[in-house]
């Protein structure tokens, strides 16, 4: 076991792990973030995607012992002073259905928006083609993407349309 | 789906990475994006008794683009090379065929080095790094070596690399003068593994005609395979060029297998149209 320490949603956290273990399993289990849902364990799925020193990464993909010292954004992250335009644009658009992908969907779209506020809908497709839902047919999930750009455009004072 | 349990070593110097893997040699993986081999670890398909963790190994992220080509460090991550206009204006080839490896999460994470070690033959970079006639660049506690990318790619999912060598980077030559390059690949679903994939690099003489064309494969044998198609091309301008015989000489001189993806005769035919295609793209981009 090895004391990993790295930076969680801002806080500087620290547990003891195995060197195998999954950043993923880090979070939910030894840090009791549950936020960050594991879907497939082999990075197909997206559904474990977090913000590593803010680019979106599978978290399924990376050990916790690698992560040591950096800084982790979770979906608890995202909305630390109320819901984020993109989680609000994931709610108005009904964006989700049964949720378990959402966690993953939400941190990926929100760097796709910091680097792209105004994606085209082939670069929305493109941005979110490494998440799956089961649910929803995506088509609400891609006007949530847009939906979340007009917010965010709109909060910042620079509403274009 | 959890990893077997394995001895970490996180070397913060080449140096300490080259001593770790010389003691640890054939019981050792390097880990650096892990976009392969942690599922690979997940599934149990590798069990390694030691990880070396190249991440902290901050000499290894470089990105060099010359005149000459573009040079990659181990652990400089795909995303970043797909987003520089500099190694695109060298060799675009290298962004053309990064917007297939996999999705743009994974490539935030995933290095092109890694992708080059892990020598599947269904991956890009293999395909792109033997038509451009790259090479890698190796070392251990022994010394330094340059391996051609024919002798790299051993097999499917083997390189040449020793026990104890690490492929430090890897060298992309510049696309040279009146030349142009495609890439085009068929999957089932975008970012997935191509069911066969394309790479074509096409020169023009002075007076426009084709006087070089190679077109390098992934998914169709067990490393890149690359064919020369210049003689049956026959130097003519683009406009006259018989892409068709082209194709045909590529689905002559290839022998795919099937697998749960795609029959050895689909495989076969869809290289034969991602020939034409990308011979005509790059040639037109060469005029």
């Amino acid at each position: 076991m090895t004391e990993i320490g790295l930076t969680v949603n801002g806080v500087l956290r620290a547990a003891s792990a195995e060197p195998r273990r999954l950043l993923s399993d880090f979070l939910r289990h030894d840090l009791g973030l549950t936020g960050t849902h594991v879907g497939c364990e082999h990075g197909v799925c997206g559904c474990c995607t977090v913000l590593f020193d803010g680019e979106p990464v599978r978290s399924c993909l990376m050990f916790a012992v690698t992560a040591a010292g950096h800084e982790v954004t979770t979906v608890e992250g995202l909305g630390a002073g109320g819901m984020s335009p993109v989680q609000r644009a994931f709610q108005d658009c009904h964006g989700l259905q049964c949720g378990f992908c959402t966690p993953g969907f939400l941190c990926t779209v929100t760097a796709l928006l910091r680097d792209n506020p105004r994606p085209s809908e082939d670069e929305v497709l493109e941005g979110i083609s490494g998440n799956l839902c089961r649910c929803t047919g995506y088509q609400n999930i891609i006007k949530a993407v847009h939906r979340a750009a007009d917010l965010i455009a709109e909060e910042s004072g620079e509403a274009d349309r | 789906m959890k990893p077997p349990p394995f001895d970490h070593h996180a070397p913060e110097t080449l140096e300490e990475a080259l001593e770790v893997l010389a003691r640890t040699g054939e019981d050792a993986k390097v880990l650096a994006g892990g976009q392969s081999l942690i599922p690979l670890l997940n599934m149990r398909l590798a069990a390694p008794a030691h990880l070396v963790d190249i991440n902290r190994v901050a000499s290894l992220d470089t990105l060099e683009v010359t005149e000459e080509g573009v040079r990659i460090g181990a652990l400089a991550r795909h995303a970043r090379v797909e987003r520089s206009a500099q190694a695109a204006a060298t060799q675009p080839l290298l962004r053309a065929a990064l917007r297939h490896v996999a999705h743009p999460v994974i490539r935030n994470r995933g290095t092109v080095v890694g992708s080059l070690a892990h020598a599947d033959p269904a991956a890009e970079l293999p395909a792109v790094l033997a038509l451009l006639e790259g090479t890698v660049e190796a070392a251990s506690v022994a010394g330094r070596r340059t391996i051609g990318a024919a002798e790299f790619f051993a097999g499917p999912l083997e390189s040449s690399l020793r026990p104890g060598e690490l492929a430090t980077g890897a060298f992309f030559p510049a696309l040279p003068a009146n030349a142009g390059i495609a890439f085009a690949e068929v999957a089932r679903r975008h970012g997935d593994y191509a069911m066969a994939g394309a790479a074509a690099l096409v020169t023009v003489d002075e007076d426009q005609r084709v006087s070089s064309a190679r077109v390098a494969y992934l998914s169709v044998a067990a490393t890149p395979l690359v064919l020369d198609l210049t003689g049956v091309l026959e130097r003519r301008p683009p406009v006259t060029c018989d892409w068709a015989a082209a194709a045909a000489y590529a689905r002559d001189h290839m022998d795919t297998d099937e697998d749960i993806h795609a029959s050895a005769e689909y495989r076969r035919h869809l290289a034969g149209v991602l020939t034409e295609r990308v011979l005509r793209a790059a040639a037109q981009q060469a005029l």
